[in-house]
């Protein structure tokens, strides 16, 4: 029991070794160091589609490990956006404000500054002053901490009242959905602070960056989005190797029987629940910049489920399945959706897969539920041999123990 | 021959006619008008006041009927012998008379001989309001409550005596005692005695009317006012402190500054504006540009340029605070009597408290028709996931189906009412075949694993809602409601709610029966509460548990169709009519018990007064009520986590 985290884990040397291969591919083909043979905007599709890894790892970590189907992860990652889109906005907005005042004679205070860079953001929903929730909005490092601290004291709120009074399978994953869902309608009011379903925008650009191309910048992000990536997997994987890893997949395959053995089965599930929050928080920090614009629709509770979709493709109970859920899924929306696809003439009616994309999606995750329960992951197991024997019925699904279906009514 | 006929017959009837007006005036009411000639030919809004009068009071019946030809510029007077006439146009040269007594033709004569008497619209104004009170008079009912209509509109002093004159002996009680309340209420604000006034004030404690209120607030509009100290022979509406809630010190400063009591305020942007304009040699009052980075060193620079009589003196705090203590600030009624006041005041709290109560009845309506709403969104879930245990997120989507189902009926059948009696049945077996095939293709695979049964369910959601889209396009179709379901029930000023909503209300009240009747009383009932508690000892007793999970499941989506119907005839019938629906619904059930119709039935009224009773609290904002009902209930369930009514012992299942 003594061999290297590595040795009793090999995947997480695989999936680094593949990341940092495909980093380095990206690199030497980006316009900013390399040859240029992939756009500025398909590397922002990349760095954006890593983070979305990194919160898909979130999501398997509470759903695929913890046995807690959470519709609510994306908004946590919609926070991480907010709280790093805050700062970008403030300080990109001081940087404009105070080089059209240095024009004037009598140098302004720094209330007048900050009374412009109040006109100048919340101009669109009506109103020029600055809501308390903008406090810490001038300092980096403070904006930083709330990146973390925001998300991570709502899941901590709202996990200690679900799990205490011992909310679990669909009940709780409504109770998120219904979260998520309060918290998207707050941020769409004009008075939220957040400006509303205008949301914050001009995230791509950098406060002092201004003569930095944006080909380098989507490269640095890119970058800053693969080493998150490799630390998350790293983190998620040392986390469900050891000791806390037994405890949580057993909280997933029978709760009660954990509780009896004298674990603390809700400290446990709030600790899963605020890290991945984290997490997912961190993703949307790196991702907001990267797409530029985060308004509450970002957090519909249609986005959390996406994430169950990506992680439920990829395969659920192990990390890489979740990377290659994201990954591919989101990747092939992007491809769907941007009208890339070519059309299906079918004589009497064309299919135009802008349209049918989701009809596609939702049919192909219905079979993925039905017929291939461990998603796109399960190839794996044919590679490395590691063939399940033969059991009776089927599978009850990793929250009713690991019996299958009628070894269970044995 | 027939050319020279009329001729002559028109030279003779003028003959005529000229040998009759030579005589004294032939009636009462040409003499009347006569006696008031000088100021009909005048014309002019200050003096004709009496002649106008004179007509209306003269008790002749004719009088009415002068005075809305006058109106109408029908009244001729003949230059000859300064008689009127009504005139009728024959052609551009001639016209006809008629005397304005008995009305009968008198001749014609060419236009040269007459003159129109004009009024202009100040005099045609004078004379329409001494119509109304023929008008109020009048023998057609409708025509009474029109006038009275027209009165109320748009009230005048002089109405006042009118209307006073008319009430009488109106046959019709209903548009008497109309009267008798528009009297009081012109009285509330034209009346001459202050007594009569009080009176009429006082007859309307506790009156919902908007009209009541509309004549008392004017009567208690109050100014405010700033001075050195309080004048006397004022009614004075209350005193105000500065610093108060009801008034700030910026306030009362700005309140002084307006009444000439003290020197306006020199902002920070005019200060730096005058700084601007004063810059010497990169200097402002010998303080040098680079440091005007802070308000204090602003504040010095303006200082130093008021001492050298540049710009107006700055005003300070302690002579802002010095200011405000000098002086009295005060509300003034408008109105001079304090027993007017004071009796206006007391009517309008006596108002205001009925409003209250009455107010609290209409929240309570409407948060009834809310919770029907919820309920019918709600009760199809409460099969499928209350009784079955299957968590259906493509619910909502049924319930869009079911809309959809109607708007189609209503595009092939164009009669509203014959359209909604069979897309409400047709809605049901689209929605049932619908949830018939999930439960066969999908759902019966999933029945131990509940979560995938969620995101199996999601898939369908997805497909289903892009599918609407591709067929009906993303703009909101129209499910018109029969005309007999327009409008809405007034109990009074303040009560009332739509028909659609009563009908909405009564279908949830008919669902809530058919749930009772088919699970108590019929055999599936009985059969599904079998399968529900023990599928295998059902099974065993000869129940085909997978026939009556397919026939539970499609029961209930085909709920959620006809309830789609009743929805979409409330609000647009969209792709996203579902999603709008869903997470309130799975509330619904939550909150209320799973498992349990009357707990859904408390769970969705609890849903709908909540969110009701937070929009009355913040009525601009109903995304706000949302969130904060949605943090509630995640509270709420903090305390009863299996709802209001949780089941207990066996029918729990663990």
């Amino acid at each position: 029991m003594n061999r290297s985290f590595f040795a009793r884990n090999p995947s997480v040397l695989v999936f680094i070794a593949v990341l940092a291969l495909f980093t380095l591919a990206v690199t030497v083909t980006s316009e900013a160091v390399g040859s240029g043979a992939l756009s500025t905007s398909f590397i922002k599709t990349l760095g954006k589609t890593l983070c979305l890894c990194l919160v898909a790892i979130a999501m398997d970590l509470i759903w695929g490990f913890a046995g807690i189907l959470s519709l609510g992860h994306m908004a946590f990652f919609g926070l991480g956006g907010y709280m790093i889109g805050m700062w970008l906005m403030y300080a990109r907005t001081e940087m404009i404000v105070t080089a059209s005042m240095a024009n004037a004679e009598i140098p302004p205070t720094d209330q007048e500054i900050v009374d412009a860079i109040g006109t100048q953001i919340f101009g669109v929903v009506g109103s020029s002053d600055f809501p308390p929730i903008w406090a810490f909005a001038d300092s980096l490092t403070l904006q930083l901490a709330m990146v973390v601290l925001v998300p991570g004291l709502l899941a901590l709120v709202f996990g200690w009242l679900a799990f205490r009074s011992r909310v679990t399978g669909v009940y709780l994953s409504i109770l998120t959905q219904a979260m998520t869902l309060a918290l998207a309608l707050y941020l769409f009011q004009n008075d939220s602070g957040l400006r509303g379903n205008n949301g914050l925008s001009g995230l791509q650009n950098l406060p002092g960056a201004d003569a930095i191309p944006q080909a380098d910048i989507s490269l640095w992000f890119f970058w800053a989005s693969a080493l998150a990536l490799a630390l998350g997997y790293l983190l998620a994987a040392w986390i469900t190797s050891g000791k806390f890893g037994s405890v949580i997949r057993g909280i997933r395959d029978d709760e009660a029987r954990v509780r009896f053995l004298g674990y603390s089965v809700e400290g446990y599930k709030l600790f899963v629940f605020t890290l991945t929050a984290v997490i997912a928080a961190i993703a949307g920090a790196l991702y907001y910049p990267q797409a530029g614009i985060i308004n509450p629709a970002e957090i519909a509770p249609i986005a959390s489920i996406y994430l169950a979709v990506w992680v439920a493709i990829g395969g659920r109970g192990r990390l890489y399945g979740a990377v290659i859920g994201a990954a591919f899924v989101s990747l092939l929306s992007t491809w769907f959706t941007s009208g890339q696809a070519p059309s299906i003439p079918l004589g009497f009616y064309t299919i135009d897969w802008v349209d049918w994309w989701q009809v596609l999606l939702g049919i192909s995750f219905v079979l993925v539920t039905l017929f291939a329960p461990k998603g796109i992951g399960g190839l794996v197991d044919i590679f490395t041999g590691r063939i399940p024997p033969k059991r009776h019925g089927a599978d009850l699904g990793p929250d009713s123990g690991s019996l299958q279906e009628q070894e269970a009514e044995q | 021959m027939t050319r020279i006929l009329p001729a002559a017959l028109a030279v003779l009837m003028l003959c005529v006619s000229a040998v009759l007006a030579q005589d004294a005036p032939s009636s009462p009411i040409q003499a009347l008008l006569q006696e008031h000639r000088a100021l009909l030919e005048k014309s002019s809004r200050k003096t004709i006041q009496p002649a106008i009068d004179a007509l209306r009071d003269s008790g002749l019946p004719e009088a009415q009927d002068v005075l809305e030809k006058w109106q109408a510029k029908e009244l001729w007077q003949r230059k000859d012998d300064k008689l009127f006439f009504f005139a009728e146009k024959i052609d551009s040269k001639t016209y006809a008379l008629a005397d304005i007594a008995t009305g009968e033709a008198v001749g014609e004569i060419p236009k040269k001989g007459l003159n129109q008497l004009k009024p202009n619209s100040g005099v045609r104004s004078m004379i329409g309001a001494a119509l109304v009170q023929f008008q109020l008079m009048a023998d057609d009912p409708a025509k009474r409550i029109e006038a009275l209509d027209a009165i109320q509109r748009d009230p005048a002093p002089e109405h006042l005596t009118a209307l006073q004159g008319a009430i009488g002996n109106d046959p019709d009680a209903a548009i008497r005692a109309r009267k008798e309340r528009l009297v009081r209420l012109l009285t509330i604000s034209y009346g001459s005695d202050e007594a009569d006034r009080i009176a009429a004030i006082e007859s309307f404690k506790g009156d919902l009317g908007v009209d009541a209120r509309a004549a008392l607030n004017p009567l208690l509009a109050t100014s405010r006012k700033a001075a050195a100290s309080l004048p006397d022979g004022i009614n004075l509406a209350r005193r105000l402190s500065p610093g108060s809630e009801e008034l700030s010190e910026a306030e009362a400063y700005d309140l002084l500054v307006s009444s000439d009591l003290a020197p306006a305020r020199i902002s920070a942007a005019d200060k730096r504006a005058a700084l601007q304009e004063n810059i010497v040699e990169g200097r402002v009052g010998r303080v040098p540009l680079a440091q005007l980075d802070s308000e204090a060193a602003r504040e010095t620079a303006y200082r130093a340029l008021a001492e050298a009589g540049i710009v107006p003196a700055s005003i300070g705090e302690a002579e802002i605070a010095g200011a405000i203590d000098a002086h009295v600030f005060f509300d003034q009624y408008a109105e001079a009597s304090p027993a007017l006041t004071s009796a206006a005041a007391t009517t309008l709290a006596t108002i205001n408290s009925s409003v209250g109560v009455n107010q609290v009845l209409d929240l309570t309506l409407d948060a009834l028709s809310l919770a029907s709403i919820y309920f019918l969104a709600a009760i199809g879930l409460a099969i499928t996931f209350g009784v079955m245990g299957v968590i259906n997120m493509a619910h909502g989507e049924f319930i869009m189906m079911g809309a959809y189902t109607g708007y189609v009926v209503q595009q092939v059948i164009p009669d509203y009412t014959v359209s909604i009696l069979v897309a409400l049945p047709l809605a049901f077996a689209v929605t049932f075949a619908a949830g018939v095939a999930m439960e066969r293709l999908v759902i019966r695979w999933l029945y131990n694993r509940p979560l995938e049964t969620l995101l199996a369910t999601f898939g369908i959601s997805i497909a289903l809602q892009q599918l609407a889209k591709n067929i009906f396009g993303t703009q909101a179709r129209p499910l018109t409601s029969p005309a007999w379901l327009d409008g809405a029930l007034v109990l009074n000023d303040v009560v009332s709610i739509s028909y659609i909503r009563i009908a909405i209300f009564v279908l949830a009240l008919i669902f809530l029966g058919v749930f009772l009747f088919i699970m108590r009383r019929t055999r599936l009932g009985l059969e599904v509460r079998a399968v529900t508690q023990n599928p295998r000892m059902a099974a065993s007793m000869g129940i085909n548990p997978d026939r009556i999970n397919m026939l539970t499941f499609g029961l209930g989506s085909g709920i959620a169709g006809i309830a789609g119907v009743a929805i979409g005839l409330y609000a647009k019938v969209t792709s996203e009519l579902g999603s709008d629906y869903i997470v309130q619904s799975f509330m619904t059930v939550v909150v209320g018990g799973v498992g349990n119709i009357w707990g859904t039935l408390l769970g969705a009224t609890m849903i709908g007064f909540l969110q009701k009773g937070i929009e009355w609290l913040n009525p601009s904002n109903t995304l706000a009520a949302q969130t904060y009902m949605i943090i509630f209930i995640i509270i709420f369930i903090q305390f009863r986590p299996r709802g209001i009514i949780a089941l207990k012992g066996r029918a729990a299942g663990d």
